[in-house]
């Protein structure tokens, strides 16, 4: 985590995520509940509450951290935060910046020919599909 | 009880036992569920961001058939939706709190769907377990057991989208009761999971990322091992995916692992309420008829 500060003013990827979002990320007080809650914490190079933070100083190394990829939208933090905030939609905010530049984080071909012999339930394809492809 | 019911895509393929379970149940307890027609699907995830309204119109073009159902006299007045798929449910009852608490946003849906009859904000989106809490009551339910599911140890999986958010969600988000109430009343013993809402993993399992979606397998199945549990129930078609076909990946990344079977809850309804054959056993990956059969609760023959 990066402790640089830009003015709020000029943070672009605040502006950004807040107007994508429509969550107000400068009312984290950095208290971690989302980050004791979240069940894949452990699977993240960004904590939750590291995600908002990066936000809240527009660190965009945010942006490229595997962290925005692996939450699943459980909504564990978004029903537990103090603050009131859907930290889910702050999430869904930074992955739709790439996609919204056609930047698709899954790669279609390998997922045919590997797995869906496998008989991958539509539900799965579907909602893959819709969180890692703009 | 004449009620419309929406299926969604993992019902007619994966999850077949699922629905038919729930129809034979339904039945038992007096409940004709009426499918929509042409039904489309829901879109799995309900978008969250603020600018996009595009990715509400397949979920609210299902809540129209409602409607027209009504308007054409398959239905009498009747406007709650129900819903079996915990997925299909929240992103359906999601754009539906959107559409009817925003109205510029119904009025830009409406007028994008040009071809269908305008959604009138007139449906509630249930999942059929508020059906049997709401509508039937567990004691009801108790009452129309034939063959009570004594001695079988339950741990009910919640999973994500069922509980959050608060307002989409059918109990409390931190410590729910509604599918333990239904254990008990079917006669069989609920027991705790401290992870029993915690996420599975969802889409997670398709493509590189399984292994993650196995750890929490694993977390989940072994928290209703400790507690004693011998089969764990979900209402998800995608947590039951992820804890049951993902037990095999789980066996590689923990040796000496056990499978557990997961059920529907419907499959346990339809078990208790008598109708075996309904219930569909043999489609589950982890087979559940060896710990049926010693429990004694299958092969028996059953008077309807």
């Amino acid at each position: 985590m990066s402790y640089y500060h830009i003015e709020e003013e000029e943070n672009e990827l605040l502006a950004k995520v807040e107007e994508i979002s429509g969550e107000i990320v400068t009312l984290c007080e950095q208290c971690g509940i989302c980050t004791t809650s979240c069940p894949m914490a452990d699977e993240m190079d960004f904590t939750p509450a590291g995600i908002m933070h990066a936000v809240k100083i527009g660190d965009k190394a945010v942006l490229d951290s595997k962290a925005i990829w692996i939450c699943a939208s459980c909504f564990t933090c978004t029903v537990r935060c103090p603050r009131g905030i859907d930290l889910a939609k702050v999430t869904e905010a930074l992955r739709q910046i790439h996609l919204r530049k056609n930047k698709d984080h899954i790669n279609l071909e390998e997922v045919k020919e590997e797995e869906l012999e496998e008989d991958l339930p539509p539900i799965a394809i579907v909602s893959a599909l819709r969180k890692f492809t703009g | 009880m004449k009620l419309p019911y929406y299926p969604g895509c993992t019902l007619k393929k994966n999850a077949k036992n699922f629905e038919k379970a729930a129809m034979a149940a339904a039945k038992h307890l007096g409940i004709e569920l009426v499918e929509l027609p042409r039904w489309n699907c829901c879109g799995a995830v309900s978008s969250l961001t603020s600018d996009d309204v595009m990715h509400h119109v397949a979920a609210i073009r299902n809540l129209v058939r409602v409607q027209q159902m009504n308007d054409d006299g398959i239905l009498d007045n009747e406007y709650r939706l129900v819903v079996l798929c915990s997925m299909c449910f929240n992103v359906l009852k999601r754009s539906n709190i959107l559409a009817t608490s925003n109205a510029s946003m119904l009025n830009t849906i409406n007028s994008f769907m040009d071809t269908e009859p305008d959604y009138e904000g007139t449906v509630e989106v249930k999942h059929f377990l508020e059906i049997l809490r709401d509508e039937i009551g567990f004691d009801t339910i108790k009452s129309k057991v034939i063959n009570p599911l004594k001695g079988l140890k339950v741990s009910a999986y919640y999973g994500c989208t069922l509980l959050r958010p608060r307002e989409v969600g059918i109990d409390d988000p931190e410590a729910p009761t509604i599918m333990e109430r239904l254990i008990e009343a079917l006669g069989a013993e609920p027991v705790d999971n401290p992870y029993k809402s915690l996420c599975c993993g969802s889409y997670h399992t398709v493509g590189s990322n399984k292994e993650v979606v196995a750890r929490r397998t694993y977390k989940i199945v072994e928290g209703a091992r400790r507690n004693g549990a011998d089969v764990i129930i979900t209402s998800c078609p995608l947590c039951a995916f992820n804890l049951d076909n993902r037990q095999a990946l789980t066996e590689k990344l923990y040796p000496g692992f056990k499978r557990m079977p997961i059920l529907y809850f419907t499959q346990l309804m339809a078990l208790a309420f008598g109708y075996e054959s309904e219930a569909g056993f043999d489609g589950n990956f982890v087979d559940p008829i060896p710990l049926l059969e010693e429990k004694g609760l299958i092969g028996m023959k059953v008077q309807k």
